[in-house]
């Protein structure tokens, strides 16, 4: 059994101690968008924010996780696409085949969170998770684009952020 | 604006409204079933075409609120040809390219209606340029019937009238019906024998550099993919195929397992490979981790990849081989050279390594089997499910699913294969079969091990008078395919040295030409990696090409250049990175250029490179230009997205990755050895898209083979000496 607060819900799971995070999410809570691509901290592509930090949680036993750790899943990014990350990501239409998308978009939130101006060098060391499809120049351009404050939702219709 | 931006500004209405009017999306069909907040499968959840509205025919779809909804053959897996597609149908329909959606056809549905949707089959970059054609006039005869529609219903001729913007319009009576008005007349109508395309210069929605229609549940974690599925009484399966390939299961004891925390079943799923089924796939995973299994001892646990470069190498210089390509005698031309040039290259094999491991979800009863199968080709799903199930094929159905990355490893039905014969010994219990990473690396189809000897003749002027390539390694299609063998060889083995135009043609005119393939099977299997043998091929001819230019005492591009008079198309892309990059200006201290073109898919292509070497032997790309003349573009802004996609899977594995194999199993088995290219390394590239039009190229795969001669080229610049084998992990690139 473990007490867990994800996105804001505290929450009651009954799972054995030493199942990981990312498939407590996704089979005992039902929230998909978090993935699995490796299972050994290697890809990314199933990050949360632990605490405001990017964890990777395919590599956190539920049981070391208490009610007071407060987990945010890309469906708590925001309740519709508006995040400023999410929007940057739109502009510049950077999935492909998207399965990474949910993992880099949590990465640079909390990267923008700490770092509201990233250079490419805090790029470079923030954005480390695997785009097997390759999106890494539009991941960059909408990093920067996202901390520009940029990043619109409708062509015609300059947002401000969320 | 696109209907992208439009989705984003007001999801929630345009969700409600999609909800209201019943419309399926496409790849945004599961949208109009999302529970807010959480992404699961609804009861029931079987994508297929079912858009509320008309059917026009069978590629459009008009609904009374003005949606279009354009059917999809050919599976998205990030390569973006769902937008192209709908780009092409959109163009000759003249509608409104906000209202747009799409949707995917079932294989049982295509089968159903005598295959009116053609090849389902998303492999060999032949997704749009393989379908334009029937896509097209699909279009263009769903707008001739609604103008024949607004015709009749307005007693004029049906010359006076046009279709503008989702509407007809009769300008002298300034009239005007939109589609959702006329769709039901016109679906009453005999389509036209036949229509005129529009010429591309015409084109204001396909060419154009519109955004993708999939991305909006891309960003929100709403996207639906294979691993994502979720069913009424669903339970998990992980999977466990023999470490040693291809190796017999002797025993395995499930009473170790059985008692443990969810799991429901034990089940060998073929003579090599067993399956724990549970309540979550976690459980399942744990339990196959804990189960015994002994295997039967097979000649196989001896091999290592020492043994298969030893038998490559073999193959190098023995008597027999299958002719590729021929003119003149290369032979006796490199014999009698004034000066000759040899050199012996290697690459190794490569994993597809896709961000989605493989899975797949059945659901088996007495006379029903259906697959959720993230494939990229929906009709072998459907015919695995057949033989599987032991259902007739009408009897059968697949429901696809979004690849997380398919890099042609989503052509084999390996996975689909396993889920239906796990699901038919649980009759009525759908089952989903996740395979781990580990799985995953450990039974690929992987990118052909090749070798390849070249040798080169060159005459007192420093002219390329002889030329053999001597390739030794598996053939895919002997492996997979070995009935359509021609004379015994594989044609494809020579992509990119052809001699015949179209596809995938040497762009040298070369007096004394052979190459050749001495065919090395092993027990590792093989497959189609995005590219293709274009990759090899073009390491082995574009760095031998630089070899061979530095023999002769001549610049890289001036010596290629000299070959390809005869090949216009070839040079022009050649010419046209070469000019964008700045061949030959100065570069900053310690930055070198290399250059590459080569051809595959019906698309030519050429890459520049600059490249900086440390004194410790470290790389760094600093920028690429790459080019691609795919005759007619669809989208520009997705070409260039996927010649980036290109540089990070091609230059990636040039880099670091290979697939060995000891003691019979694959040493590579998750991402810890198995290293992919990442942000900080992933150059800055600029795409050059040359348009010469007047034919239909691939855009998906053409460009990746020349990342990497690009890069090696200008590695060899840098450091004077040529690289022959990769990756270039384990190669000492310090200056000598
Ligand atoms: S699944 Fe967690 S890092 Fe790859
Ligand atoms: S978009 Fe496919 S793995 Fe990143």
């Amino acid at each position: 059994m473990a007490k867990l607060n994800v996105n804001g819900k505290p929450l009651d799971v009954k799972v054995d101690d030493d199942t990981p995070l990312l498939w407590v999410l996704r089979e005992q809570l039902g929230m998909t968008g978090t993935k699995y691509g490796c299972g050994v901290a290697q890809c990314g592509a199933c990050s949360v924010h632990l605490n405001g930090e990017v964890q990777r949680s395919c590599a956190i036993p539920v049981g070391s996780l208490q009610a007071t750790n407060k987990i945010v899943t890309i469906e708590g990014l925001s309740r519709d696409g508006s995040h400023p990350v999410q929007k940057a990501w739109a502009t510049v239409d950077v999935p492909q085949c998207g399965y990474c998308q949910s993992g880099q978009i949590m990465a640079a939130a909390a990267l923008l969170k700490k770092t509201p101006k990233p250079t490419d060098t805090d790029i470079d060391a923030a954005m480390t998770n695997i785009c097997r499809c390759g999106t890494y120049q539009r991941i960059r351009a909408a990093v920067h684009l996202a901390a520009k404050g940029g990043g619109k939702s409708g062509a015609s219709t300059a947002q401000k952020k969320a | 604006m696109t209907s992208q931006s439009t989705t984003l500004r007001t999801p929630k209405v345009s969700r409600r409204k999609v909800l209201a009017g019943g419309a399926a999306l496409g790849t945004g069909l599961a949208l109009g079933f999302h529970v807010p907040a959480l992404a699961k499968a609804p009861e029931g959840f079987r994508p297929m075409a079912k858009a509320a509205g008309t059917e026009v025919n069978a590629w459009v779809v008009v609904g009374t609120d003005e949606t279009v909804t354009i059917r999809i053959a050919r599976t998205e897996m990030g390569q973006g040809t769902l937008t192209g597609l709908a780009q092409l149908v959109a163009e000759e329909l003249n509608c409104d390219w906000k209202k747009v959606r799409t949707e995917y056809p079932t294989p049982g549905q295509n089968l159903a209606r005598k295959r009116v949707w053609h090849d389902f089959s998303t492999g060999g970059s032949r997704g749009i340029r393989g379908s334009q054609d029937y896509v097209r006039k699909g279009g263009a005869m769903a707008r001739e019937m609604l103008i024949q529609a607004a015709a009749t219903q307005w007693k004029v001729p049906v010359a006076e009238c046009k279709a503008v913007g989702g509407a007809v319009v009769h300008e002298a009576s300034k009239r005007k019906l939109t589609y959702g008005k006329l769709a039901v007349a016109a679906s009453k109508l005999e389509p036209p024998k036949d229509v005129k395309l529009k010429d591309p210069k015409d084109w204001t929605i396909a060419g154009k550099p519109l955004k993708r229609l999939d991305t909006t549940d891309k960003l929100t974690g709403k996207q639906l993919y294979g691993v994502d599925i979720k069913l009424p009484g669903m339970l998990n399966a992980a999977i466990k195929d023999a470490p040693v390939i291809g190796t017999p299961v002797k025993s395995y004891d499930e009473s170790k397992v059985l008692s443990m925390p969810g799991v429901k079943k034990v089940v060998k799923v073929n003579a090599t490979t067993v399956a724990v089924v549970a309540e979550t796939w976690w459980q399942a995973k744990k339990a196959l981790d804990a189960l015994p299994v002994v295997y039967e001892d097979t000649p196989n646990a001896k091999v290592t990849s020492a043994d298969i470069a030893a038998r490559l190498r073999e193959g190098l210089d023995a008597k027999e081989a299958f002719v590729g390509n021929k003119n003149g005698d290369a032979l006796a031309a490199i014999a009698g050279a004034a000066k000759k040039v040899e050199a012996i290259y290697a690459t190794p094999f490569l994993h597809h390594a896709c961000m989605e491991p493989m899975n797949a979800t059945a659901l088996v009863t007495a006379n029903k089997c259906e697959v959720w199968s993230p494939t990229q080709n929906g009709e072998g799903s459907l015919a695995a499910a057949s033989e599987a199930s032991g259902l007739p094929l009408d009897k059968c159905e697949v429901y696809k699913m979004p690849p997380g990355g398919g890099f042609g490893r989503r052509g084999r039905q390996d996975y689909v294969t396993q889920a239906v014969t796990i699901a038919k010994q649980m009759p009525g219990t759908p089952i989903k079969l996740i395979w781990s990473r580990e799985e995953d690396m450990m039974h690929g189809y992987n990118r052909p091990i090749t070798q390849c000897k070249l040798t080169a003749g060159l005459d007192a002027q420093g002219n390329l008078v002889g030329f053999h390539a001597r390739i030794s390694g598996p053939s895919i299609v002997a492996y997979q395919n070995p009935s359509v063998l021609q004379g015994g060889g594989d044609i494809r083995m020579f992509q990119g040295f052809w001699a015949d135009p179209g596809e995938a043609q040497i762009g040298y005119t070369i007096p004394n030409l052979l190459v050749e393939h001495a065919q090395r099977a092993t027990h590792v299997p093989v497959g189609p990696w995005r590219g293709v043998n274009t990759n090899q091929n073009a390491v082995y001819l574009e760095c031998f090409m630089d070899e061979v230019a530095k023999a002769a005492g001549k610049d890289p591009l001036a010596f290629r250049r000299a070959l390809m008079g005869n090949h216009p198309k070839h040079l022009g892309v050649l010419n046209a990175v070469a000019e964008k990059a700045g061949w030959g200006k100065p570069l900053p201290a310690g930055v070198h250029r290399g250059i590459a073109q080569h051809m595959g898919y019906g698309s030519y292509s050429a890459a520049v490179a600059e490249v900086s070497v440390d004194n410790r032997g470290r790389v760094k790309v600093h920028r690429m230009v790459l080019g691609v003349d795919c005759g007619v573009a669809v989208n520009p802004d997705q070409i260039a997205a996927q010649v980036e996609g290109s540089v990070a899977l091609g230059l990636g594995a040039a880099m670091y990755q290979e697939l060995t194999v000891k003691d019979g199993k694959v040493v590579e088995t998750n991402f810890d050895t198995y290293e992919i290219m990442r942000l900080a390394a992933f150059p800055r590239v600029e795409t050059v898209v040359v348009q010469s039009g007047g034919f239909w190229g691939g855009v998906g795969e053409p460009t990746i083979c020349v990342a990497a001669p690009s890069v090696l080229n200008a590695i060899h610049a840098a450091i004077g000496r040529p690289v022959r084998s990769l990756p270039l992990k384990n190669v000492d690139l310090r200056s000598a």
